[in-house]
């Protein structure tokens, strides 16, 4: 066995789509994604709701991912290929501290990730906002599935990425306090999950400066649910039934060691 | 199996782009507008398209921005372990031929259209095409990009030998900002550098301070002197 992905169910899976046979979709993080520069740092922005097709799979699932301790990373797109490519980068990054001696540079991380990801040619559909802060300074990029990269003070990624840098593009100023970029990157996310459908749930934040690393999760809840206003239960015996039987599903077993003494549990 | 690559691989990120670079007696000035869009989105407002290679060379970049920013890396890094390898700066030629042999070889996997400019000490300032199939050519000036279709009869008009750095410059931005104006997929800002044997100097033109040409009249046949009606507010319910 060769290292990679192997491709040789391609020409099948191929055939049998083109013979109507549904193909299985992966789950997509219809996502809404956004970071940005303030005095101190970097503040990061993600929605939690994952979709698969017009299905809510997870109301509260996390997106902004480990990378160092301060560096993290927001994901779009496939939920799989934004867990997996984090994770690995995560730990290359680690294995590249150690060897240096140095802390770990967004930079780094940044080349990494876009290598990784043009090597793949966009099968890895990983979209990215990539953020924290090193010894030269506080660094955001975007990371594309197909490896491009951009470096901005403000962004946003995802499905709901217009309806955030709509509120980035009117509000957002250099040199923003903690307190008003904060603000700020839970305005963009509320704007994604209240406008894109893809988007929902609750803001999960993370503020990152040069001293310390604040995950916020959960740091707005605007869709909590209430209590039902009375219970829709069915009373009992509401339906009528011509036979009753009771069957014990307990399956009850005898079990006879054989030979040799009992294994010592101690 | 049929695989069908078209000209860009779905959803990715283009520099549908105006770029050029224009050789002068001194040096050369590279320059391109600001904008990189997947589809209809606009990714980047403010993009640097014009990527250092070495210490006088840059690129201009169009095409797939990932396929041209792994190649303009790998080209960074070939420059680095020449200079290293040879105990000198890499001639501008050196640095077209590496781009050629990426964008030649792997032209069936590849959508970039770049154009290489810089100073050296051999042949002074220099400037190489690198279009789409992979082909090298040197060039007085080169234009590239979709917005670069726009332009070519300006330029054909306009070019003279023998000109500075200023009136280099201006041709840049002219040629840069009528290529914007009629090209929707670029525009923003245009930025530029400017190479020469002393130094690289960056310059930037702000959107709203692009130079305008004939841009129409208020209304069209307004040009007859007769009296048009003034505009008035919309009705609006209130």
């Amino acid at each position: 066995m060769s290292a990679g992905f192997d491709f040789s169910n391609h020409s099948r899976n191929t055939f049998l789509s083109e013979k109507g046979l549904k193909v299985p979709k992966a789950t997509s993080t219809g996502t809404t994604i956004v970071g940005c520069l303030f005095k101190d740092g970097i503040v990061l922005g993600a929605d939690t709701r994952a979709t698969e097709g017009p299905i809510v799979a997870d109301k509260n699932c996390e997106k902004i991912h480990f990378i160092s301790d301060s560096i993290r990373c927001c994901g779009a797109g496939t939920a799989a290929d934004t867990e997996f490519i984090t994770a690995l980068i995560s730990s290359n990054i680690e294995l590249h501290a150690l060897s240096t001696g140095r802390k770990p540079r967004v930079v780094t991380a940044m080349t990494m990730l876009k290598q990784r990801l043009f090597q793949y040619q966009g099968h890895i559909g990983a979209a990215l906002v990539l953020g924290g802060v090193d010894p030269s300074g506080a660094h955001l990029f975007t990371i594309h599935p197909h490896g491009s990269t951009d470096k901005l003070p403000y962004v946003t990624m995802g499905s709901g990425s217009l309806a955030a840098m709509a509120v980035f593009e009117s509000s957002w100023k250099p040199d923003l306090s903690r307190e008003d970029a904060l603000k700020l990157v839970t305005a963009a996310v509320s704007a994604g999950i209240f406008n894109d459908l893809g988007s929902g749930s609750n803001v999960d934040a993370c503020v990152i400066t040069a001293t310390e690393t604040e995950m916020l999760r959960g740091y707005v809840k605007p869709n909590e649910r209430t209590q039902k206003e009375r219970t829709y239960g069915f009373r009992r015996g509401t339906t009528a039934w011509t036979a009753e039987k009771i069957r014990n599903l307990v399956v009850s077993e005898e079990i006879t060691p054989i030979g040799g003494e009992e294994m010592d549990t101690s | 199996m049929n695989v069908d690559i078209q000209q860009l691989k779905s959803g990715e990120v283009n520099l549908g782009t105006s770029i050029m670079a224009v050789q002068f007696d001194g040096g050369v000035v590279v320059g391109a507008d600001s904008r990189t869009t997947t589809g209809s989105y606009i990714a980047n407002r403010v993009t640097d398209k014009l990527t250092h290679v070495h210490d006088r060379i840059y690129c201009c970049r169009s095409g797939s921005a990932a396929d041209t920013q792994t190649i303009a890396d790998i080209v960074h890094m070939s420059l680095q372990q020449y200079a290293q390898s040879f105990g000198e700066a890499p001639t501008v030629s050196v640095a077209a031929n590496y781009f050629q042999t990426l964008c030649y070889t792997n032209k069936d996997n590849l959508s970039a259209g770049i154009i290489v400019g810089g100073w050296d000490k051999d042949v002074g300032p220099s400037v190489y095409n690198i279009p789409l199939g992979g082909g090298l050519f040197r060039q007085p000036w080169a234009i590239g990009g979709s917005g670069s279709t726009y332009v070519y009869g300006y330029c054909d008009a306009t070019y003279r030998e023998g000109w500075g750095r200023d009136e280099t410059v201006e041709f840049v931005k002219n040629t840069l900002s009528l290529a914007m104006a009629r090209d929707g997929s670029s525009g923003g800002v245009i930025r530029m550098a400017v190479i020469t044997e002393d130094a690289v100097e960056r310059l930037f033109v702000p959107g709203n301070q692009l130079p305008t040409f004939w841009e129409g009249l208020e209304v069209l046949g307004n040009s007859s002197g007769a009296k048009q009606p003034a505009v008035e507010p919309m009705a609006v319910e209130v």
